[in-house]
């Protein structure tokens, strides 16, 4: 019979965040999100809700979106987690993403936008020529409060597009 | 060449984009603070068990009721205690409050307390506040639950409505609304070891503000308080009056002597943040023969909840009412009664728009249902109604500067092809299935208002002025310090595009200081649309002056005459000539070699200024086009236009952004978001499952064109915006909603319009007579 770990008894975590090994002691039951920000100190990753709605916790997983606030980071171990503060280049390069952000105002208070970042890579990432209504769909994953979502739908479809030609 | 009126990109932005920004969540290193919160909406606190501070901890330190104050005979005024003593009076009213090491520990702290509270009958919501008899909030204070109420009438009003052609009756309700930023709220104090100053990081909209009143609440020198507000993910005036939590970390963090933090979750912020909005209009319009609105008569009541907000107060969103319900347009004769009514629900604070958004919403349906009654077209009956001499005189006596109501809506009309609509809704109607519909909504955005307006309030504490405090170093970089306290909007890129004009210098060597106390002058922060005026316009004021202290220094370097200094491009050169010397040298030499300055003349560039104007109105025309599905009562939105005159434009691209936004919330408010109560006063939507803000699905792009009527209400020419997306979009789609369906005979005049509202109006239609039930009265 295997042993179960009581919750909240910290145990060793070992998670590849953008390219490094953390090697944190974390509770089972402390979220990816919770130990991105406080054991990791990625901070770049935000909480909006914890309900998983709102999507400003979003980070990618062997490259696929998802939300690090329903996810126990015990449940992260082995797979390559990527954050916003691995977005740029190592020469602080902005990511294409991050420039379209910036040149199109997709972004005010900027508490939604590492979500949107690491949301749109994912898509763009697994699929470089997705249509405009898939891609209104896909965004719809996460919540602004600030746009409107117009600039942001624009940013990343110039993205999608540069890519393209 | 000017940097005003240019799109540059914000410098915001670089450090937000890379997920290196500072929100208060981020700062870390604190113990954390949970606050248990009343289950009940109406009850006697018999108890508190467990490891937990009360209000009996708060009150044995000396620390002070929260007084919200107007200075109104017809005020109710009570003191706030940071906790719950003896009474609560909404769900999630905070009653302790535990410290534990992680989150985690203080949930699970959280839940060992146990609240002995033997509950009472609770009024749940406006109609039930009023209502004879019902529970009262504050039985020790007032007789009932209206706690403000105000009420004016110009002389002839009753016999203008008399003698009116026509008599248009209108009842518009509001749901209760949340503005959900999309950080919640939160703060973080550390009291230093040795002397004992603390700091307090907080996600709120005037530091300068909140540090008063923390400091007058726990009897501390200000000084000995510094506030910052660093990166605030969104706040859209829930995080203007002062959080009790906000306050309650900082006593905890000089009680404990260790850093303590608050991180409001999600489920705390729809319960027991502030709600907003929920109001009821009973309008009563006197139309004389050419559909001119003549008279006009309101009666407003707002759900403000259990406590007033401070400094703002709970009288905020009826008063607002009362002042402004005019709106754009012109009639002679005037009068309406608004009051304020506290019930068992959470406290009232202003959101986006505050009142507008309503009043708007009953403005345009009124013009709306009086075109119907007239059979005219609802563009010809705003044509005949609309400002259109400046500066007009309001019956509530407010002046309307110069606007463009009128050119805005022939523009926004224009660019719809009402005509080719009207075509295709004929069609529609005949095909069946999903109706299109369009709303007309033309509104008036009061904004940049300094201190003679805030006086005319009669809070206990009167906001009002922006200072400003501009020095350039040695090397040439410019330092601006506002007491203004922008958390988004881009108001420090604006602003650095303001002084790099003035200056002569590039906006990217322009540094802005904001949010923090110890490094800012005193102002009122950031809320009611006023930083671009106010903030800008001091920033204006001191940059003239700080060019002009570089203009003498050029003439006296160059020898030419201080008249004849020109400054651009980054240099001071003497008019028609090549002559000139790099501002940066002016800058090294203002500062090192100061035996080169005119006689008498001391080191240094610095100058400060500061701005306080009566205000200035913006105006704007939305026009919304939406599909309405009558079986289902789904709406969805077509196409958005937006005709706005925010006066002169420093960042066309930041002001977008912001008209965008707002209408973006505006059509939410109208369509999908409301907080909803049970009978009980229990709060059904504690999640963003239940509260539904929009996602992109929901939101068309928006169609933007600009008018700039330049104002002499504002130095820069600048009116604010903030706002006017909010204020306008709610009249748009439910005039658009009921455009839809008007050939059913609906007339939907409650948002948010839910398929649900939608159905119900569709079947109330089919029920009844076509004339339909809310515009009642005889045409006469």
């Amino acid at each position: 019979m295997t042993e179960i770990s009581p919750p909240d008894v910290a145990v060793p975590v070992v998670l590849a965040v953008n390219g490094t090994d953390y090697r944190v002691a974390a509770e089972p039951r402390k979220t990816l999100a919770d130990v991105l920000r406080e054991d990791c100190g990625l901070t770049g990753t935000h909480l909006g809700c914890e309900h998983g709605v709102c999507g400003a916790c979003t980070v990618l997983m062997d490259g696929e979106p998802v939300r690090s606030c329903l996810l126990f980071a015990v449940q992260a171990q082995g797979a390559e987690i990527r954050t916003v503060e691995g977005l740029a280049d190592a020469d602080g390069t902005l990511h294409p993403l991050q420039e379209a952000f910036w040149r199109h105002h997709g972004l005010q208070c900027g508490f939604c936008t590492p979500g949107f970042l690491m949301l749109s890579a994912g898509v763009l990432e697994s699929r470089p020529d997705i249509g405009d209504d898939e891609l209104r769909e896909a965004l719809s994953s996460n919540l602004c409060r600030c746009t409107g979502y117009q600039t942001i739908v624009e940013a990343v479809r110039s993205v999608r597009d540069a890519a393209g030609a | 060449m000017s940097w005003v009126g240019r799109s540059i990109r914000r410098v915001e932005d670089p450090t937000l984009l890379r997920g290196a920004g500072m929100f208060v969540g981020d700062i870390g290193g604190a113990a954390a603070v949970r606050f248990v919160r009343s289950p009940v909406a109406s009850g006697l606190v018999r108890a508190v068990r467990g490891p937990a501070y009360t209000i009996a901890d708060l009150d044995a330190d000396g620390v002070g009721d929260i007084e919200a104050v107007l200075h109104r005979p017809d005020y109710v005024r009570l003191a706030q205690p940071l906790l719950a003593r003896e009474r609560v009076r909404y769900v999630g009213e905070p009653v302790a409050v535990v410290v534990g090491a992680t989150a985690a520990e203080a949930e699970d702290l959280a839940e060992q307390v146990e609240l002995d509270i033997e509950p009472l009958p609770a009024a749940v919501g406006l109609e039930a506040a009023l209502a004879p008899g019902a529970p009262l909030v504050h039985p020790d204070e007032s007789e009932s639950n209206v706690m403000v109420a105000g009420e004016m009438a110009t002389p002839e009003l009753a016999e203008a409505l008399e003698r009116a052609h026509a008599i248009v009756e209108l009842e518009i309700t509001s749901g209760r609304q949340a503005a959900l930023p999309l950080e919640a709220r939160g703060s973080h104090a550390v009291t230093e070891r040795f002397g004992g100053r603390t700091t307090l990081h907080a996600s709120i909209q005037a530091p300068h503000m909140i540090r008063t009143v923390i400091c007058d609440l726990l009897g501390m020198p200000e000084a000995d308080l510094r506030v910052v507000a660093p990166d605030v993910g969104g706040a859209f005036g829930q995080k203007l009056p002062l959080a009790r939590e906000d306050a309650i970390v900082v006593w905890l963090s000089r009680r404990l002597g260790r850093p303590v933090a608050w991180i409001e979750d999600r489920s705390e912020n729809l319960m027991a943040s502030w709600h907003s909005r929920e109001q009821r209009y009973r309008l009563r319009a006197g139309f004389d023969e050419t559909a001119h609105l003549e008279a006009l008569q309101a009666d407003v009541a707002a759900n403000v909840g259990a406590w007033p907000c401070y400094p703002i107060t709970w009288g905020v969103e009826p008063l607002m009412a009362l002042a402004e319900l005019p709106g754009p347009y012109t009639p002679e004769h005037y009068g309406a009664r608004s009051r304020g009514v506290a019930s068992h629900t959470c406290p009232m604070s202003p959101y986006r728009g505050v009142s507008r958004p309503v009043i708007t919403l009953a403005l345009e349906r009124l013009m709306d249902v009086a075109a119907a009654r007239f059979g005219i077209d609802p563009v010809e009956i705003r044509r005949r109604n609309l400002q259109s001499d400046f500066p007009h005189i309001s019956p509530t006596g407010l002046r309307h500067d110069e606007g463009t109501y009128r050119e805005a809506m022939e523009l926004a009309v224009g660019r719809v092809d009402l005509g080719a609509f009207r075509a295709r809704q004929h069609a529609a109607r005949a095909a069946g299935g999903p109706q299109p519909g369009i709303g007309i909504c033309t509104f008036s955005e009061r904004t940049g208002y300094g201190t003679p307006a805030f006086a005319a309030r009669a809070m206990g504490v009167t906001p009002g002025f922006e200072n400003v405090e501009m020095s350039m170093d040695p090397s040439g970089y410019v330092t601006l310090g506002i007491g203004a306290s922008p958390h988004g909007q881009g108001l420090e890129t604006a602003l650095s595009q303001i002084v790099a004009d003035e200056l002569g210098t590039d906006p990217g060597r322009v540094r802005v200081v904001a949010s923090d106390t110890d490094r800012t002058p005193y102002g009122w922060g950031s809320f009611a649309s006023r930083a671009m005026v106010l903030a800008g316009g001091a920033t204006y004021l001191a940059a003239q002056k700080l060019a002009a202290q570089l203009g003498s220094l050029a003439a006296e370097v160059l020898e030419a005459a201080a008249d004849d200094i020109v400054l651009a491009d980054g240099r001071a050169t003497v008019a028609g000539t090549s002559v000139g010397v790099e501002i940066a040298e002016l800058a090294r030499i203002a500062h090192h070699h100061t035996q080169r300055l005119p006689a008498g003349a001391t080191g240094g560039l610095s100058a400060q200024a500061g701005y306080d104007p009566a205000g200035t109105f913006s105006n704007a025309c939305h026009v919304a086009e939406v599909e309405v599905d009558p079986e289902t009562g789904g709406v969805s939105m077509r196409r958005f236009v937006v005709v706005e005159d925010a006066g002169r434009l420093v960042n066309p691209m930041i002001a977008d952004g912001q008209i965008r936004g707002g209408v973006a919330q505006g059509i939410a408010n109208a369509l999908l978001e409301e907080v909803v109560y049970d009978g009980d006063g229990n709060i059904l939507t504690t999640s963003l499952m239940d509260y539904l803000p929009p996602t992109v699905a929901e939101i068309p792009d928006i169609e933007i064109l600009h008018l700039e009527t330049l104002t002499d209400a504002s130095v820069t020419g600048a009116k604010g915006l903030g706002e006017g997306g909010t204020i306008g979009a709610p009249a748009a789609v439910l005039g658009a909603v009921n455009d839809a369906l008007s050939h059913l005979g609906v007339e939907l005049n409650e948002m948010p319009a839910t398929p649900e509202r939608v159905r119900a109006a569709v079947r109330a239609a089919a029920g009844s007579a076509p004339a339909g039930s809310a515009a009642g009265g005889p045409s006469r």
